[in-house]
């Protein structure tokens, strides 16, 4: 009864929310409920695709258990050994009736078999790119403990000056967070870290203070402004203030004449977020507009907050995942710098007036 | 191409360490800071003859070369039959023949020391063993030799039991084999297929529940319709899985073109976002007689983000996809100038770009290799698709052919597109038929060959700054080359980073990289091409 409340709800995303993909998460162990699903499926002209996760690992099971079904609205006022130990017996019970996918009888299933936390797929009768991109991320994560740690480079000249985008070299306190950040990162010993920068300047200066490899990445240069490149917010309000309204609109989408959008950079960080899913430590350090979409995928930020997530310069964000998210600490490294974050004013129509629209420009020289 | 000289912790290293220790210590070693100990792979074909695995290895080989991973293919057949001069029958393949059996573990061996000269001397980062390997004992043989020389090893397993696959694969290449010169078709078939059966008898496949389940690799089974993928260990490995997990043998073509001859090309000027001229409209309409002649069906068309190839696919009628990372080549600073203009104010950009076409970047913009960076996804989704049509522009078309055509990088610039002229390619056996179609439609020629004079300059250029493109580039390029000139540091040694063995760049590179400090036959002193000493 459940289930189909639940598949009512995914016919329902798909028709009235416009939804493209459902994630039905369940146990899904009999091929009985496998078959309702498929041809509920079928019925509706979806296509289904089966993620199948199999483990046989006592010592990565205690660990899920622990991580994840412990802080589970199930278990919230048992003792932790009373409810491993329920825990485990629920399990048992499933498994009286679990029947494996078959890769024989179900050959005609496009699914994906995943053994031992990504040390083995199966992979059968993938039908499209969505499918083949799905079997390409699940290949690629992994649940090794690790952490990735996200800085923006150190205040650079143009920062000071109010201006947006450019290639300046940092400012004699950014100097500083460069070494700071150097200290830091001893003090964290982190093991086996890799640097990643971005082809500008001010991140590589940055990277440089720290001694030990980096490397550069293009796609993580900031967020293309196009015209207004190297403009303070006050020259583009006076050059172009439709230009400026409009992107107060609608901050993700919006994109710079000859520039780019959030939207636009999401698309182009895609293969460092694979990567970043691959490797283990990583220190990132790039730029305000890049470090937002970063921190979105990881926190799972909406496009409408996406833009408005706060970066401040000299600060470290470590996050670790865990559980279901991401442990999330902010390090400010106290060397002193320039606000760069402009909040949304609140008259956004293009009718308004320069102060209105400056209302929220952070102090600059 | 520079040799590799130091694996350092290779040679201490003992063979009596458990493999698995090995690997993991390798890919240790492996991170992107220590490039200098990134070791070889071993691409090892597993399979009974006629389940694709030439295809495969060509293949594969193909796109690892395009992405810059240098690779390289070893078939055993080639070697068996300079061994044994004139092949006579499958006698010679069954497994109580042991004058054979000799013969081809020698040819095994031979071919082993091969791939060590590529691999350790001659700059390869990749050699893929195409042979069977259907025993246990070889593949053991291999693993051996792999361990000795601390290359990493990822078997590519293909299991076909449809016998109709199997026939056409018969038909369509080894008919037409060196073994075969003479013979007749049926008499081809009948021998083959006896050939199978005497490797069947002892195939002993990968075990993934016992015997081989802490090896690396995947079992393509039925062509593609199944994969097992086991212990992928690093991101070159996964890249290649994704990429065999993409093709497919279904008939298809692929047809490329340029957007109509645009305002910018009657001036002569490159790059910009120009609409079409006139003849460049009859050459839209001119193509949508002929998507209509060939009666495709199910034709995709995509386009890129700029007018000049909208318009075009416009004129056809028919829905079309736009993406962005087909956009014309970024020529920076240089953009809607006319070369002229471009010999005038940049000249030494102008000489530098016709020293290395392939490397040189544009100020502020791109180069052909990172070009190919940003299409790679266009070319995955090609291998994915059945018909498309795919219009686009000069630089990227050139690169797209040249992975089609297996150009490399020196070849790949001067390639000839010219405009108003459609190439349809056709995968057969290993390779692809061209069919070149011009649609007759008047245009200007913007081709610019090989200058016959390579000017070599010795003095270093004068620090550039870098600037920011004023075209949006494409979201998939990640350019992992060392910087020239990272301000705040004195010494230009520090600079030379090897680029990190990601995304398949030059992983040889990335040993000349250090090593390149005292080359003096080069630009600016760093002959590399993947330092940007070309744009800065």
């Amino acid at each position: 009864a459940c289930a189909s409340a639940a598949l009512k709800d995914v016919a329902a995303y798909f028709t009235k929310e416009y939804g493209q993909v459902a994630v039905f998460d369940a146990t899904n162990t009999t091929r009985e409920r496998r078959a309702v699903i498929n041809s509920f499926a079928k019925e509706r002209g979806y296509k289904v695709f089966f993620v199948e996760s199999i483990c046989d690992d006592p010592e990565i099971i205690t660990e899920n258990i622990k991580q994840v079904k412990f802080g589970s609205p199930d278990y919230i006022d048992r003792d932790i050994e009373e409810a491993m130990t329920d825990f485990v017996q629920r399990i048992e019970c499933y498994k009286a009736s679990y029947t494996s996918i078959d890769d024989e009888k179900d050959r005609k299933l496009s699914y994906i078999k995943i053994f031992d936390v990504g040390s083995r797929y199966l992979v059968n009768q993938v039908q499209d790119h969505i499918q083949s991109r799905i079997v390409y991320y699940l290949m690629n994560i992994h649940v090794t403990p690790r952490s990735i740690y996200l800085s923006r480079h150190g205040e650079s000249e143009l920062n000071l000056l109010g201006r947006i985008g450019g290639d300046s070299g940092l400012s004699p306190r950014g100097l500083k967070y460069a070494d700071a950040l150097a200290v830091f990162i001893r003090d964290q010993q982190i093991k086996d870290l890799k640097v990643w920068t971005s082809h500008m300047k001010r991140t590589i200066q940055t990277a440089e203070a720290l001694g030990v490899q980096y490397e550069q990445w293009k796609a993580l240069n900031e967020i293309d402004a196009g015209v207004c490149e190297e403009l303070t917010y006050e020259e583009i309000q006076e050059n172009f203030p439709e230009e400026f309204a409009m992107r107060d609109q609608e901050k993700y989408r919006y994109r710079y004449p000859k520039g780019e959008s959030y939207e636009d950079l999401v698309h182009r960080l895609e293969p460092v977020i694979m990567e970043l899913e691959r490797q283990e430590n990583v220190l990132v350090i790039c730029h305000q507009a890049i470090m937002r979409c970063l921190i979105a995928y990881f926190l799972d930020k909406p496009a409408d907050e996406l833009p408005y997530l706060r970066c401040p310069l000299h600060t470290v964000l470590k996050l670790t995942p865990v559980a279901y998210g991401c442990k999330v600490e902010s390090f400010f490294l106290n060397i002193e710098a320039v606000n760069t974050h402009r909040e949304k004013p609140t008259n956004v129509t293009i009718s308004r007036k320069s102060d209105e629209a400056l209302q929220t420009v952070p102090k600059h020289n | 191409m520079a040799a590799r000289h130091q694996r350092p912790s290779a040679a201490s290293k003992s063979s009596a360490e458990a493999k698995r220790t090995d690997l993991k210590n390798n890919e240790k070693k492996c991170s992107w800071a220590s490039y200098m100990t990134n070791s070889p792979l071993l691409i090892v074909m597993i399979g009974l003859p006629a389940r694709g695995k030439t295809y495969m290895s060509k293949k594969l080989t193909r796109y690892l070369n395009w992405i810059g991973v240098p690779t390289k293919v070893f078939n055993l057949g080639e070697y068996r039959r300079e061994a044994v001069q004139s092949y006579k029958s499958y006698d010679f393949f069954r497994h109580d023949n042991e004058e054979a059996m000799e013969i081809r573990k020698q040819c095994a061996l031979v071919a082993l020391q091969d791939v060590k000269t590529y691999l350790n001397t001659e700059g390869g980062q990749i050699a893929v063993f195409d042979a069977t390997n259907t025993t246990r004992e070889r593949r053991i043989l291999i693993l051996n030799f792999a361990q000795e020389n601390t290359y990493k090893v990822f078997f590519v397993e293909s299991i076909c039991d449809d016998p109709d696959v199997i026939a056409e694969n018969i038909m369509e290449v080894k008919v037409s084999s060196p073994d075969y010169p003479e013979r007749d078709r049926e008499s081809v078939m009948d021998d083959f297929l006896k050939r199978i059966e005497c490797y069947k008898v002892t195939y002993q496949p990968l075990d993934k529940d016992q015997h081989d389940r802490n090896l690396s690799f995947i079992q393509v089974i039925n062509v593609g319709r199944r994969f097992l993928v086991n212990r992928v260990q690093d991101y070159i490995q996964s890249k290649i899985v994704y990429y065999l997990m993409n093709i497919h043998v279904h008939c298809h073509s692929i047809y490329l073109c340029r957007h109509g001859e645009s305002q910018h090309n009657l001036e002569r000027r490159i790059g910009g976002d120009s609409g079409l001229s006139e003849r460049g409209k009859k050459f839209a309409v001119e193509l949508k007689g002929f998507v209509k002649e060939h009666n495709l069906s199910d034709l995709k068309v995509w386009t890129s983000q700029l007018r000049c190839t909208i318009q075009t696919a416009e004129e056809l009628g028919v829905p079309y996809e736009q993406w962005k990372i087909l956009n014309e080549i970024d020529a920076g600073v240089c953009e809607e100038m006319t070369y002229k203009t471009i010999e005038e104010k940049y000249p030494q950009e102008f000489a530098l770009r016709d020293q290395d076409k392939y490397h040189y970047r544009y100020p502020g913009g791109e180069s052909y290799q990172d070009l190919v960076q940003r299409l790679e996804p266009v070319i995955m989704e090609l291998e994915r698709q059945g018909n498309v049509l795919v219009i686009c522009h000069q630089a990227v078309m050139r690169c797209l052919l040249a992975y089609f055509l297996d150009k490399g990088a020196d070849d790949l610039p001067y390639m000839k597109c010219p405009l108003h002229t459609v190439l349809k390619l056709t995968p057969v056996a290993y390779g692809c038929k061209v069919e070149m179609f011009d649609l007759k439609v008047e245009a200007v020629n913007t081709h610019r060959d090989r200058p016959l004079n390579k000017v070599r300059s010795n003095s270093m250029l004068p620090p550039l700054i870098r600037r920011n493109s004023f075209d949006p580039l494409s979201s998939q390029d990640q350019i992992k080359r060392p910087r020239l000139y990272s301000m705040g540091s004195m010494h230009s040694h520090s600079h030379v980073f090897p680029p990190p063995a990601f995304s398949g760049t030059r992983f040889s590179r990335v040993s000349e990289g250090a090593e390149l400090q005292q080359r003096e036959d080069s630009l600016n002193g760093f002959s590399t091409p993947d330092t940007e000493e070309g744009s800065t």
